[in-house]
C-alpha cells in the first residue's frame, strides 16, 4: 500500500512514473492512494501497474466518484480509505489528513460513510483509527468492532501497531481481513517474516 | 520463438502481467491486433473490472471469433477466466463460451466478505502442467466477486463459503481465478510453466 498522503492537501495526484517503477519489480499486490479524483486518474495509475486504487478525501468531496470507479474498473480494485476518530461520543470521518494544518472534519459519521461507500461500490475499506495512529499502543479494537458490524467487504485495520501481539489481538478479536502498519516496519522494529511466522503459530491463516 | 500476446481487454492489471513475463525474460506485448494474437506462441486474456465492459471491448475489436479459434496455449486470468466461460451473473452478460460454466456472484455471509480478497490456500484437484513444481495448498492472491463452480474442468480449487474453481483447463485453454502475476514465487512458477507449454 503506497499512500501519497500530501497529494490531496497539495492539490496533486500521486507520481505515475514512481508507480510504474515499483510495479515492475513487485510480485505481490500493490495499492496506490493519493489525490485520485477522476476515472482518468485511476485508469492511468492502474495502467501503470497498480492493482488497486484507494480514495479518501476525493471520495468525501465527490461521493459519486466511488460509483464511477466501481462501474468502470469493478469493485474489487476500489478501496476507500477512511480516517476516523471519536468526537462527541461518535466516530466521525476526517479529511485532508495528510497535512495537520488542513485536516478537518468531513461532517459525516463513520458508520454512515462506511455503509454509503459500500452501497456505491467500494470493494475494500481501510479504516485508519486516528486516536491510535502513530502511538503504537495497539489497534482500536472497539472502533474496528463497530466498523466490522456494518462492513461486508474486506476491512483493513490501520493505526496503532507497535508490537507483534497487537497484530494477533486485532485478528483474534475483530475478524478484520488485514492489518496495516507502516512505521514499525520502516524502522525495522518488527521484521515482516518474523511477524508472519508468529501469527501463523497462533493459527492465523498466513502465507509464509 | 516464444512470444506472449496479452490481449488488451481494457482491464486494469495488464501492466503487472507484462512486468511478470518480463521478469521471466519472456517477450510479451499488449495487443488488440488479430494477426499479432494469432501468430503469438502463447496468449493471455487478462482482465480486471466489469465483464460487460470487457466483452464489449473484445467485440468492438472483432476479437471474439479470433480468440475462439486459437490453438496455442491460452491463459485467462481473473476476469479473463469469466470471459472464456459461457456467461456471468454480472449484468447477465454473455461471454465467449469456450469453457462450459457461468460465473456466479460469491454469496455474502458473516465472516466471508465479498470481494474475496487476499492469499488463499489453493488445493490441487488433478495434475496439470501449469501446476508442475507447485505444492498442494500453495497460497495464491485472489481478488474477485464472481467465481465458477467446481466442475469436470476444475484443476484446482480455493474456498470462500464453498469451494470454487481456482484453475480450470479445457483443451488448449486454461484459466486462473487468482492473479499469478501477483502471487509471488508460486505465481511466477505457474507463468513459467505456461510459457513452457508447447502449442
Amino acid at each position: 500500500m503506497f499512500y501519497d498522503i500530501t497529494a490531496s492537501p497539495d492539490g496533486r495526484t500521486v507520481d505515475r512514473s514512481w508507480v510504474a517503477g515499483v510495479a515492475s519489480v513487485l510480485d505481490i499486490p500493490f495499492c496506490v492512494a493519493g489525490g485520485i479524483r477522476s476515472v482518468a486518474d485511476a485508469e492511468d495509475v492502474l495502467n501503470k501497474g497498480a492493482d488497486k486504487i484507494s480514495v479518501n478525501t476525493p471520495a468525501l468531496a465527490n461521493p459519486d466518484l466511488v460509483d464511477m470507479l466501481a462501474r468502470r474498473f469493478g469493485s474489487q480494485c476500489i478501496v476507500v480509505g477512511v480516517d476516523s476518530r471519536v468526537e462527541d461520543g461518535d466516530y466521525r470521518v476526517y479529511q485532508l489528513t495528510g497535512d495537520p494544518e488542513k485536516t478537518a472534519s468531513a461532517k459525516r459519521l463513520t458508520t454512515d460513510w462506511i455503509i454509503e461507500v459500500q452501497r456505491r461500490g467500494a470493494g475494500e475499506i481501510v479504516l485508519n483509527c486516528m486516536n491510535q495512529d502513530g502511538v503504537r499502543q495497539g489497534y482500536d479494537i472497539d472502533q474496528l468492532l463497530v466498523a466490522r458490524s456494518s462492513c461486508s467487504v474486506p476491512l483493513i485495520a490501520s493505526g496503532g501497531a507497535g508490537e507483534m501481539q497487537h497484530f494477533a489481538d486485532v485478528f483474534d478479536t475483530t475478524r478484520v481481513d488485514g492489518a496495516l502498519a507502516a512505521s514499525v516496519f520502516h524502522s525495522a522494529e518488527i521484521e515482516i517474516g518474523a511477524l508472519k511466522r508468529y501469527l501463523a503459530e497462533r493459527h492465523i491463516s498466513m502465507r509464509i | 520463438m516464444k512470444r506472449v500476446a496479452i490481449i488488451d481487454s481494457g482491464g486494469a492489471n495488464i501492466a503487472s502481467l507484462q512486468y511478470a513475463f518480463s521478469r521471466l525474460g519472456v517477450a510479451n506485448e499488449l495487443t488488440s491486433d488479430a494477426t499479432t494474437i494469432r501468430e503469438s506462441s502463447h496468449v493471455v486474456l487478462p482482465g480486471v473490472g466489469a465483464a460487460e465492459n470487457a466483452m464489449q471491448r473484445l467485440t468492438d475489436a472483432r476479437l471474439t471469433d479470433v480468440i475462439r479459434a486459437l490453438r496455442q496455449p491460452v491463459l485467462g486470468v481473473c476476469l479473463g477466466m469469466q470471459l472464456l466461460c459461457e456467461g456471468s451473473e454480472e449484468a447477465d452478460v454473455e461471454c465467449l463460451g469456450i469453457v462450459p460454466g457461468i460465473a456466479r456472484r460469491l454469496p455474502i455471509e458473516p465472516g466471508f466478505p465479498v470481494p474475496n480478497m487476499g492469499w488463499c490456500a489453493t488445493e490441487i484437484r488433478s495434475a496439470h502442467t501449469l501446476l508442475a513444481g507447485i505444492d498442494n495448498n500453495s497460497f495464491f492472491y485472489y481478488l474477485h466477486s464472481y467465481a465458477l463452480q467446481v466442475s469436470g474442468h476444475t484443476v484446482a480449487t480455493a474456498k470462500h463459503t464453498a469451494p470454487f474453481s481456482a484453475l480450470i483447463s479445457h483443451n488448449n485453454f486454461a484459466a486462473a481465478q487468482f492473479h499469478p502475476e501477483r502471487s509471488s514465487v508460486a505465481g511466477a512458477r505457474l507463468l513459467s510453466n505456461f510459457v513452457g507449454e508447447k502449442a
